[in-house]
């Protein structure tokens, strides 16, 4: 009897239920749809947060993956309580509302998340600075004062002083490459790595380079024999870093020949591009570390690798340098027998107004 | 004799470069902040200043932005003598009229020096 008889009250739970069931399932219908968007986009969701460097619980991908699951469950299982078990309306909105409070909180541990990240990203940007200004100006005071030194400005220097004052400076030396070298880095890694393009010849950045290397060339016992083709229309590209790029690679061509030998640079036109090639007759690259070679921090096995000094970072700087400028590296070794490094830039028409 | 101005708050960056500069028969003049480094090259009309750009009380590139305002300073070349090798502050401050930007951790003292003199010579 009392079923039958319509009560006001209960008409107005009932309307509460529809609206939220259909509220719950607008929430629902976008949430899924975004979840769907994001499994497909990002289907290795561990692998992305991972890559964040933080856990899974903080990771904003994984935890809105879970709300979405919630909800598609919770929704379910409500249906078929509502429908099926529960007859008092009230008992089903006290338990949707129950629900809501839970993923509010959860939505606010995502938004939380997200701003670890930002956060991370910010003190990584913190970080390159502080890394950059501070630790590079005491160096360079030290650096000049060294500089000065051996000038012998200040007053002769004695016998036997020399070597260990050009020790002191190749180290430092050292120490600013690298830090050189892990700044680059951390700019490659977070996509702020801005190149300053310009045409430019490149047989003129090889010349120079030559020049620069011909103490240590003699020093170690290596013939440089440059072959270019005459010309030759300019690189675009960013000039410094193709020279760093170069450099590096005629620095290892050096340091890995052993005892004497000849290190032979090409530069010529090949179809659309400016084709550059370094062949040395060195100790070589042993096959099984081949496909690592670009790899970040790898220094290969081979036979010269605890006689000589090396951050590991050159060949992979050299790659995102000539990657980035819309070019391409390679190498082909063989043990023993030596190594030749090639890349290639893509030439561009040369405009007044660029050039200028 | 030459009188150069350098603006730079460390002060084993100021002995080294600036005795190396002397050596060079230029007379150096220093100011360890971005203040007294505006005054100083109203008062004093150096030849050249060297300036960084993390400098206390006045950044660097507000002090060359005042320098290349003014009528009595404004032909002086500034060299950018700094650390900080981004894009923007590199742009930012050849935009204001600066000479030339070097990062030091890439010069030598010798470098500093030829990139100086050329200054001054093409500057007369």
């Amino acid at each position: 009897m009392l079923a039958i008889t319509p009560c006001p009250g209960r008409s107005l739970l009932t309307l509460a239920i529809y609206y939220l069931t259909f509220y719950f399932y607008l929430v629902n219908c976008y949430n899924k749809l975004v979840s769907v968007k994001k499994i497909l986009k990002q289907l290795n969701i561990p692998a992305q947060c991972k890559k964040y460097g933080i856990s899974l619980w903080q990771c904003p991908s994984f935890l809105f993956l879970i709300m979405g699951f919630i909800i598609i469950a919770a929704s379910i299982i409500f249906y078929f309580l509502g429908m099926h078990y529960i007859d008092d309306p009230a008992t089903v909105v006290f338990f949707v509302l129950i629900l809501a409070a839970l993923l509010f909180c959860l939505a606010y541990i995502i938004t939380n998340s997200f701003e670890n990240l930002v956060e991370a990203s910010r003190m990584k940007t913190e970080f390159i600075n502080i890394v950059s200004h501070q630790l590079r100006t005491p160096l360079s005071s030290l650096r000049w004062a060294i500089e000065l030194l051996i000038s012998g400005n200040l007053g002769k220097v004695g016998e036997g002083q020399e070597e260990y004052f050009r020790i002191i400076k190749e180290n430092i030396s050292r120490i600013n490459n690298l830090i050189s070298e892990l700044l680059t880095i951390s700019r490659i890694e977070s996509a702020r790595f801005p190149l300053r393009e310009e045409f430019f010849s490149l047989v003129e950045v090889v010349k120079e380079l030559i020049a620069e290397f011909e103490p240590f060339a003699k020093a170690s016992n290596v013939e440089i024999k440059f072959n270019f083709e005459e010309k030759l229309p300019k690189a675009f590209a960013d000039r410094e870093k193709i020279k760093r790029t170069i450099e590096n690679l005629l620095d290892n061509a050096i340091r890995y020949i052993g005892d004497k030998g000849k290190v032979e640079i090409k530069v010529l036109k090949k179809n659309k591009f400016i084709y550059f090639e370094i062949k040395d007759n060195g100790v070589g690259i042993p096959k099984k570390d081949q496909k690592y070679i670009f790899e970040k921090f790898f220094r290969s096995e081979n036979a010269l690798r605890y006689q000589t000094q090396g951050s590991g970072l050159g060949l992979y700087i050299a790659r995102a340098i000539i990657e980035k400028s819309g070019g391409r590296i390679g190498f082909q070794s063989k043990e023993g027998k030596g190594t030749t490094f090639w890349f290639i830039l893509p030439i561009k028409k040369e405009t007044k107004a660029k050039s200028a | 004799m030459e009188k150069i101005l350098f603006i730079e708050d460390e002060s084993n960056l100021q002995k080294t470069l600036g005795s190396a500069l002397g050596q060079e028969g230029y007379e150096v003049i220093s100011a360890l902040d971005g203040e007294t480094g505006l005054r100083m090259a109203k008062e004093k009309k150096p030849d050249l200043i060297l300036l960084d750009l993390i400098l206390p009380r006045l950044h660097g590139l507000e002090v060359l932005k005042k320098l290349k305002e003014e009528e009595e300073t404004k032909n002086i070349p500034v060299i950018v003598l700094t650390n900080l090798e981004g894009l923007t502050e590199i742009e930012k401050a050849i935009e204001l009229g600066a000479t030339t930007y070097l990062v030091k951790a890439q010069y030598s003292l010798e470098e500093i020096i030829t990139k100086i003199k050329k200054t001054l010579t093409d500057n007369h």
